[in-house]
């Protein structure tokens, strides 16, 4: 009688945990079924090389390249922010700050990222690109420089957290032979615990630029919705992810092409995330195994 | 005898051992634990290579040897605490009451409330000292809060923990100290009045008086209980066993009186453990 | 200066910038807040929250929005609370090490990557379209729910790996079951835990506003509702379509909408700070 009850149990808690293969199947299937017809209308040629996005317009293109040199173009300019400064807080924090220091700081940096992108988005555009306007004056109003910039404050937690966290577990040993040998602190954290905690960081690095990528509102809010193909970043462009929106919008006939260019730019994107996050998980695995 | 009549409805093996006991008090006399040909393997590693040993109820038996020879492991056969680890094998039969515990039918969360075990770092669960002892009564569905209080006093008072414990029963007992969580866990095992209780090292995290009244709980337990424990200290196995079992390698290399094994040993090895000049 | 004196000096520098690195984040994050509380504070009043929007600024409230998120949260509570914190127990004391258990750890691991947008595709297809169930409440907590599913599986994974398996031999040596041991022992014993990253988990659906938009919840809407397959918009959304709009006064509202999220976020984080400590220190 008790070993039904526990098998019921087991199960019904296998079933919970399964549900979690259910959603990957789930996004797979439908962003494949509506790509797949989109693509039985637009050629795949096309949809790579076209230079031109305007699925809206009366003269369609159906070319990716301007959204996916929108999401990359932000995506970069927010790792040129979040890199630096995100590895030296994780330097600075595990080699150098006092540990009360470390113990306050690290929970205050993990809001940055606690904060809804909304919020970052009505930073972007009421505060931040007026300001740089007055540095760069033919800033438009929309562009990709505020918009990345804002964004890679966002991601700083992402990459000083998990940096800080390898930098942390690689053994005090080493740095002691270090500073055996009359080495500053600097030169023990560059030579060797960086080297050492190299695959942590790469991870994290690969995590911030996954977010990134699959940012939304800061950049539906403040990089623009025009489509363009160009690294210049003080002019309007516009992502994957601020396409989505802007067709959800609007009125778009369910079932129609328009419609479907949403799951087309939405696999593409997935695809992209799909690809970092495994390439990611399997460094995580390799360094798990070094340090047991 | 109420008591005993409630214990055997509720609980099968339970129930043959205990009418067997009320039978014939002889069987008492014969093997409590009978052990035949026990293998035991954990993937490809061999822990346990064989072994035969028979224990008598009513009797402190203590496992010797040195690191890593297998007596915990063999220990853990009798209530079948290695069934969780990952590639764990075992043959030979291991009968309790004349009953083979590894058959399939056996339910071993019956067989454990019969064999109860104590383990060397005191590990009292996160709640008061009177949910310690009293969870082995509540996971068996008893909810008779008289019956459950009687039984907590009583184990208590076994354990010699009551005096120092009655008038605080609801306070953590992770505020007790090692010496008196250690007397909390085997109160938590007495609780369940299993008839064997294992003990895996039981006083080496403790201090030297800690270890001392413990000790004399167990010669005091062996009038009811039979008791086996697993000891790095040749001392504590010679102050309070009948019985003695000495391991190298995963082999019962002796077994005999403790009298015995401590000044006549058969075998050279075992008199080269003794003495200290290994291990 | 000799190479050791620069070797000093350059380990000096870089102490500085690292501290200027640390603050500037927070530095960053203080101008922000300081400045929407500038923008909105003023707003604020009971006027704001009572109110439906209007096309007029100053008529303008966050009514609907403000039921709308309440609504989310607590469906998506409901939703994903068992489900994620069942799937955690069933992964950290169920599943065995095989070809299936690593599937699993992967796709858990790959979900929790997946931008948030793309849940919004998937629950416009499935609970909007094949569901049937409309841009309703439901089919936005449900599309929330999966969002935040891999979060709350590895809160409950980390808070049960933190119980001593001392717990459970003790537990299991005295007879109880598996199930018993996870019921009795545990559970409380890593409920602080688990409860802190079902906060944060929360926390993070109530600022959501990408997967909502794609799944159809209203920019306008004229009424709060009143059962789960009504229409709806969330405080995230509203705040959006206040910044695009022209006109300042809805500046002025989107930054005191932003004043009153934060403060749901902020307390949501704190009170799960609370319980993490309080949990940890029961450890201790």
């Amino acid at each position: 009688m008790r070993k039904i009850r526990e098998l019921i149990i087991e199960k019904s808690l296998f079933s919970s945990a399964l549900i979690t293969i259910l959603v990957t199947i789930g996004i797979i299937v439908v962003l494949s079924i509506e790509a797949v017809s989109f693509f039985r209308e637009v050629s795949i040629v096309d949809f790579f090389t076209d230079t031109q996005w305007t699925p809206l317009f009366t003269e369609k293109h159906f070319g990716i390249l301007p959204l996916l040199s929108g999401t990359l173009l932000t995506s970069f300019i927010a790792i040129a922010v979040a890199l630096p400064i995100g590895l030296s807080i994780s330097i600075y924090l595990s080699e150098y700050a006092p540990k009360s220091f470390r113990r306050t700081v690290k929970p205050l940096l993990e809001l940055l990222a606690a904060v809804p992108t909304v919020v970052y988005g009505f930073f972007a555009l009421i505060v931040v690109t007026p300001f740089l306007q007055e540095i760069i004056p033919n800033l438009s109003g929309f562009n990709s420089l505020s918009a990345g910039i804002v964004m890679g404050i966002m991601i700083i937690p992402y990459i000083s957290s998990i940096s800080e966290d390898a930098l942390h577990a690689v053994p005090s040993s080493l740095r002691e032979a270090s500073f055996g040998m009359g080495a500053t602190k600097l030169q023990t954290a560059f030579k060797v615990i960086v080297p050492a905690a190299s695959s942590g960081i790469i991870v994290s690095i690969i995590l911030a630029i996954s977010r990134a990528i699959g940012e939304t509102m800061i950049v539906a809010i403040a990089a623009g919705q025009q489509p363009r193909l160009t690294l210049d970043p003080t002019v309007p462009v516009e992502t994957i992810t601020a396409y989505i929106v802007q067709v959800s919008l609007g009125d778009v006939q369910h079932g129609s092409l328009e419609y479907r260019t949403i799951f087309a730019a939405g696999i593409t994107l997935f695809a992209f995330t799909f690809l970092l996050n495994t390439l990611s998980y399997r460094i995580r695995k390799k360094y798990q195994e070094k340090y047991e | 005898m109420a008591e005993k009549m409630e214990i055997i409805a509720e609980n099968p093996i339970k129930k043959k051992m205990t009418l067997d006991r009320i039978i014939d008090p002889s069987l008492k006399k014969t093997s409590k634990i009978e052990v035949t040909d026990a293998k035991v393997w954990y993937d490809d590693f061999n822990a346990i290579k064989g072994i035969n040993m028979n224990i008598k109820a009513n009797t402190v038996t203590a496992f010797i040897g040195p690191s890593g020879c297998g007596k915990s492991t063999f220990l853990r056969l009798f209530n079948r605490m290695n069934d969780y680890v990952d590639g764990f094998k075992m043959e030979g039969k291991i009968k309790i009451d004349g009953n083979n515990i590894y058959k399939k039918k056996v339910n071993v969360e019956e067989l454990r409330k019969d064999v109860g075990m104590v383990f060397q770092k005191p590990n009292p669960f996160p709640k008061s000292i009177y949910e310690n002892v009293a969870y082995g009564l509540k996971i068996q569905g008893i909810k008779d809060k008289k019956f459950i209080d009687e039984r907590v006093e009583k184990a208590l008072r076994q354990a010699d923990l009551w005096g120092e414990v009655k008038d605080n029963l609801k306070k953590s007992a992770l505020a007790l100290s090692g010496g008196q969580q250690q007397r909390l866990c085997i109160a938590r095992t007495l609780a369940v009045e299993p008839s064997i209780i294992l003990m895996d090292e039981p006083t080496s995290a403790l201090d030297p008086i800690s270890t001392a009244k413990i000790e004399e709980l167990i010669y005091q337990l062996k009038q009811k209980y039979t008791i086996v424990i697993v000891t790095h200290n040749m001392q504590q196995a010679s102050r309070i066993s009948d019985y003695t079992a000495f391991f190298y390698l995963g082999d019962l290399i002796e077994f005999d009186k403790t009298k015995t094994i401590f000044t006549n040993p058969e075998k050279k090895q075992t008199e080269n453990y003794i003495t200290g000049r290994f291990g | 200066m000799n190479s050791i004196q620069k070797n000093r000096w350059k380990d000096q520098a870089f102490k500085v910038w690292g501290i200027l690195c640390t603050l500037f984040g927070l530095v960053i994050l203080t101008i922000f807040i300081g400045d929407i509380l500038i923008d909105g504070i003023r707003r604020i009043n009971w006027d704001f929250i009572t109110n439906l929007p209007s096309r007029k600024a100053e008529k303008s409230g966050i009514f609907t929005a403000l039921m709308g998120s309440i609504w989310i949260l607590l469906l998506t509570t409901i939703i994903s609370f068992p489900i994620g914190v069942a799937a955690g127990i069933y992964l950290e004391e169920y599943s065995k090490k095989n070809r299936l258990s690593g599937l699993l750890e992967i796709n858990i691991s790959n979900l929790a990557g997946v931008p948030s947008i793309i849940y919004g595709l998937l629950g416009l297809e499935v609970f909007v379209r094949i569901m049937g169930l409309g841009a309703s409440i439901l089919a936005g907590s449900l599309t929330l729910s999966l969002l935040i599913l891999p979060i709350i599986i590895v809160a409950t994974r980390e808070a049960i790996k933190a119980v001593p398996s001392s717990i459970k031999d003790a537990s299991y040596a005295l007879g109880a079951s598996k199930w018993q041991t996870i019921w009795h022992q545990i559970l409380p014993a890593s409920g602080g835990g688990i409860l802190t990253g079902v906060i944060l988990a929360l926390s993070r659906a109530v600022g959501e506003t990408a997967p909502l938009i794609v799944v159809g919840a209203l920019a306008y809407v004229p009424f709060a509702p009143s059962n789960p397959m009504d229409e709806f918009s969330v405080l995230p959304i509203q705040i959006f379509n206040w910044i695009s709009r022209p006109q300042p006064g809805f500046i002025e509202n989107a930054a005191a909408a932003i004043i009153i999220l934060l403060g749901i976020t902020f307390i949501m984080n704190g009170i799960a700070v609370y319980f993490r400590n309080k949990w940890q220190k029961k450890w201790k």
